[in-house]
């Protein structure tokens, strides 16, 4: 019989490491698309999973109930932030005349 | 640990990255940039050094204001950093292996880090402050003990620092209006052109935003006794949302929040508290800011009293301040 | 598993510092600054947990706001190109 702080354990690392394999991702994203639109989605994307996931581990391992909600604020905030600056600066570009890169250009 | 050290010293290393990327990137906006990152980097080895005051207002100052400004100020001048001469760079290079090399010298007679017989583990006053401190002031939070109340007059001087600061900033940026032009009348487009309340999801946002973010502000200054906080965090958090409103929805209409005379007397109200819970000290019968005879029910309460008061006159002062002077910086309108 | 957790969010630190310091124009920068800005609060909430110091969250949620203003204001005032175009008026 397993006890349940162990499957808290489980639990809780299963979505640290996964959470953690968005955020690298996320990085990896950034550094090889060949445009800026492209990398707005990985990082739009990648942030709020990554955050997210990690956030929720963290969550399960929390000691007491102040804790536990500053986690879910920063939680609520990031989610809420996080795609609302992606998305400003992806329509600042746009107005801003940076070009998207098309099949067969080289990277930029 | 050597988690600890592997941390510190990976940070370290990103830190002199940052930095010597900022001195060879030409491109002012992206240096601007880059000293946030700096400021950042440098807050979460505040974190790891266990000082979470210290890395909150570095945050706060660093990444957050100092970074605003610069960026207005870039909007302003030109974004290009020209090429120094090279005869110019003698002298530079000079001052700064001068002054660099005077530190490192200096700090060969620093005690290793942590060891037991450095003056702060041996000095009687770092007993006051952790152990008397519980006796006397009755907070968790020491930083703030010492801040408020042992070392209260330094913080007095410190919030007179800022108080100066505004007040020469708001000297030396302040418009005055243009006789020809009668009052009332329209004065063309609005300085600061272009408003970002088109971008309807960041507008919407914002404005979500902006509550909890006053109150997230009122949280810092009232937990500031048990946990890291304070008022100048509080200030800065306000500005913060005041910088906030006025970039989404444009200067005239955070004018209109906060008006220029309103923040005159804000600016002011913050040290006039201050000095106001000091004078009430000496005339309650004790010493000039002696938070002790402010309540009837003995040393704690009157500290607790006292710290409050003071607390909310820094951060009412550093937030008109800040506020003050992002107004001053972004009204003038971007002229190229 | 906080230690893994915290490998991962310094590794992609160090990706999107890679993209800060290369990437060609300003939005590439201001992006990747922004990413390295929410891994810094990732950061701060597992080092919080690591070193048993649960306070530190308030100083995250705190970076998480000072972030999010710092790319608000460099949209705004980097965002020369429209200058002198007159915004149209919504109802709110």
């Amino acid at each position: 019989m397993v006890s349940a702080g162990v499957v808290l354990d489980l639990v809780s690392a299963g979505l640290l490491v996964a959470g953690g394999l968005f955020a690298v991702s996320g990085g990896l994203g950034l550094l090889r698309l060949p445009d800026f639109y492209t990398r707005v989605h990985a990082v739009g994307l990648t942030d709020s999973a990554g955050a997210g996931l990690i956030l929720l581990g963290l969550l399960l391992q929390a000691p007491d109930w102040a804790t536990a909600v500053r986690l879910v604020l920063i939680l609520l905030f990031l989610l809420l932030t996080g795609p609302t600056a992606t998305q400003a600066l992806a329509q600042a570009a746009r107005r801003d005349g940076v070009k998207i890169w098309l099949d067969g250009e080289p990277e930029r | 640990m050597p988690t600890l050290t592997f941390l510190t010293a990976f940070l370290f290393g990103v830190l002199v990255a940052t930095a010597v990327a900022i001195t060879r990137i030409r491109a002012l906006y992206v240096a601007a940039m880059l000293a946030a990152l700096f400021s950042l980097v440098l807050a979460s080895l505040f974190v790891l050094l266990d000082a979470p005051d210290v890395a909150f207002t570095e945050a706060a100052v660093g990444a957050g204001v100092s970074t605003v400004l610069f960026l207005s100020v870039l909007a302003l001048t030109r974004s290009r950093e020209a090429v120094t001469p090279r005869r110019k760079r003698w002298p530079a290079t000079l001052a700064v292996l001068l002054a660099g090399g005077t530190l490192l010298f200096a700090s060969q007679d620093l005690p290793p880090f942590g060891a037991s017989d450095t003056p702060v583990q041996r000095h009687p006053v770092t007993g006051t402050y952790l152990v008397e401190s519980t006796r006397e002031i009755d907070i968790p939070n020491a930083v703030t003990a010492v801040l408020a109340s042992y070392r209260g007059y330094d913080t007095l001087g410190e919030l007179v620092v800022i108080f100066t600061a505004g007040v020469a900033v708001l000297l030396l940026l302040t418009r005055l209006p243009d006789p020809a032009t009668p009052p009332g009348h329209p004065a063309g487009p609005p300085r600061g052109g272009v408003v970002l309340a088109d971008y309807r999801v960041l507008r919407v946002v914002s404005k979500l935003l902006l509550p909890p973010i006053l109150l997230f502000a009122c949280y810092v200054l009232f937990h500031g006794e048990y946990g890291p906080g304070g008022g100048f965090q509080a200030g800065v958090i306000l500005a913060a949302g005041v910088v906030l409103f006025g970039l989404v929805f444009g200067l005239d209409r955070a004018r209109q929040v906060l008006p220029r005379p309103a923040l005159l007397v804000l600016i002011a109200a913050g040290v006039l508290l201050y000095t106001g819970v000091g004078l009430a000290g000496l005339l309650l019968g004790g010493a000039f800011l002696d938070y002790d005879p402010l309540r009837p029910g003995g040393p704690p309460a009157g500290q607790h009293l006292g710290i409050l008061l003071v607390e909310t006159g820094v951060g009412i002062t550093v937030a008109a301040v800040m506020t003050a002077v992002f107004f001053g910086f972004a009204g003038r309108g971007v002229s190229r | 598993m906080f230690l893994a957790g915290m490998v991962a969010v310094l590794v992609a630190m160090v990706l999107a510092l890679a993209r800060a310091f290369l990437g060609p124009g300003l939005y590439d920068r201001i992006l990747a600054i922004n990413m390295v800005g929410t891994k810094t609060v990732l950061f701060i909430a597992v080092g919080g947990f690591l070193f048993g110091r649960p306070a530190f969250l308030d100083i995250g949620l705190f970076y998480a706001l000072v972030n999010f203003v710092a790319t608000v204001a460099v949209l705004r005032l980097t965002h020369y190109r429209e200058l002198g175009v007159l915004p149209r008026e919504e109802p709110w």
